[in-house]
């Protein structure tokens, strides 16, 4: 079987005590295109395994073809390394699917303050994808007098949407 | 595994990854090429998708065969023959319409292959499917919004659209095409039987394409070959555009 695959399908993944010192290094490394999120808060952290002499850091793919991956993977290393994990590996999973229920409250916060409007439903919500977009708030204004202009935008995650009050176009964090 | 079982399972990898390689190459024509700004992105985004998925896909294909393949040698140094996509998702962009058309036909496809594949009882295509089938959802989506948009719009998008659907309409039967080796496949539980999905199919896009005033073409005549390497012309194009710096640059990293 892949490697892809070793870990369980659990939707959150576990934090072994030993490994509470390698979760906070990851904690420092942002995600390159949401600066505000770090890699564990986006959900993109999967799983760390740590033995004597090895440590691995599991991580998944937002969308499949998300191009921030290698970065990213290189500045886990990057971190680790500078706090004395010289060989840290970085192996990706992808069962899991990530979802964006993965994100915080807090982190759908950070995203409003940086000026992206966090999801507004849960997955769980059939209407999500039969595209009955529930109301998204302005992230500058907080209206709720919004429009999609497409489900497509800046980046994989992402879809644009204007403020009819404000008038200021802005970036959807679209739910999957 | 037995050898048959390892060929069959390598084939499926290739069918898989290949269609979202294809696909995904075609769309990527559209860069700096979509009719507005926004169908530019969002053209490039789902190609973005594919050909994510086609890396996973291509991996674990190389990974079957077990002769040390990777997913760029799968991609660059194949030959039209060797190909396993559907001769849908080789077919020409056109128009936008003829490329709406396209995703239309694929994308509904798609969605029920995935939900069958989500169940397969091997690991990597249900990871696989139930990640795909996130991001279909949103392809499909958008093809079906443009096709009511384009279908039910003025006269000269509604012309459009007809023709991009009447014109790809015979290569939408090679989507449904299965080999012996699937049914083995199948009966494994590994993956689901496409021929069965043709019927639903039908109904989901004849009723996108009623909705949005469209005629259902009648025409029963559909061509048939990619399952064994045989493909358009169009393919031969693609691959020669796509794998050209690659070839001229065996081995080179960027
Ligand atoms: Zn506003």
């Amino acid at each position: 079987m892949s490697e892809l695959f070793r870990l369980p399908a659990n939707d959150l993944p576990v934090r072994h005590p030993d490994t509470t010192a390698i979760w906070e290094i990851l904690e420092t490394v942002c995600d390159p295109e949401i600066p505000v999120l770090n890699v564990v808060e986006m959900g993109i952290v999967r799983g760390v395994e740590k033995n004597t002499d090895s440590l691995t850091v599991f991580i998944t793919p937002t969308y499949s073809g998300c191009p921030a991956m290698d970065v990213i993977a290189d500045e886990i290393k990057a971190a680790l390394k500078r706090n004395g994990f010289e060989n840290g590996v970085v192996k990706h999973q992808l069962s899991p699917a990530w979802t964006t229920d993965w994100l915080t409250p807090a982190a759908h916060e950070k995203l409003n303050v940086y000026g992206i409007a966090p999801p507004a439903h849960t997955t769980a919500e059939k209407n999500v994808l039969l595209g009955k977009n529930k109301m998204v708030k302005c992230p500058r204004c907080r209206s709720e007098h919004t429009v999609m202009v497409s489900n497509f935008g800046s980046t994989a995650c992402k879809a644009l949407w204007k403020c009819e009050d404000c008038k200021e176009p802005f970036d959807y964090f679209k739910c999957i | 595994m037995s050898v048959n079982s390892q060929q069959a399972l390598f084939e499926y990898a290739l069918r898989l990854g290949d269609n979202a390689l294809i696909l995904g190459h075609r769309l990527s024509e559209w860069t700096a090429n979509g009719p507005i700004l926004e169908e530019d992105i969002a053209l490039t985004n789902i190609a973005l998708d594919l050909v994510g998925q086609s890396r996973m896909l291509l991996s674990y294909a190389g990974e079957i065969e077990g002769k040390g393949r990777t997913e760029d040698d799968l991609a660059y140094y194949r030959q039209s023959a060797e190909f396993r996509n559907a001769l849908l998702t080789e077919t020409d962009n056109g128009d936008f319409a003829q490329t709406i058309a396209r995703q239309l036909f694929y994308s509904v496809f798609a969605d029920q292959l995935l939900q069958g594949l989500q169940k397969s009882t091997d690991a990597t295509f249900a990871g696989y499917a139930a990640k795909a089938i996130k991001e279909n959802a949103y392809h499909l989506r958008h093809a079906a919004e443009w096709t009511l948009r384009l279908g039910d719009g003025t006269d000269e998008s509604k012309r459009r659209m007809q023709e991009g659907v009447d014109k790809l309409w015979m290569f939408t039967g090679d989507l449904f095409a299965t080999t012996e080796a699937d049914m083995q496949l199948v009966s494994a539980g590994i993956v689901p039987d496409v021929s069965t999905f043709r019927e639903a199919w039908l109904k989901r896009v004849s009723d996108v394409l009623t909705e949005a005033t469209l005629t259902v073409p009648e025409s029963n005549w559909f061509q048939s070959g990619s399952r064994n390497g045989i493909h358009t012309e169009a393919l031969s194009y693609l691959l020669g555009e796509m794998q050209s710096l690659a070839r001229a640059y065996p081995g080179a990293n960027w």
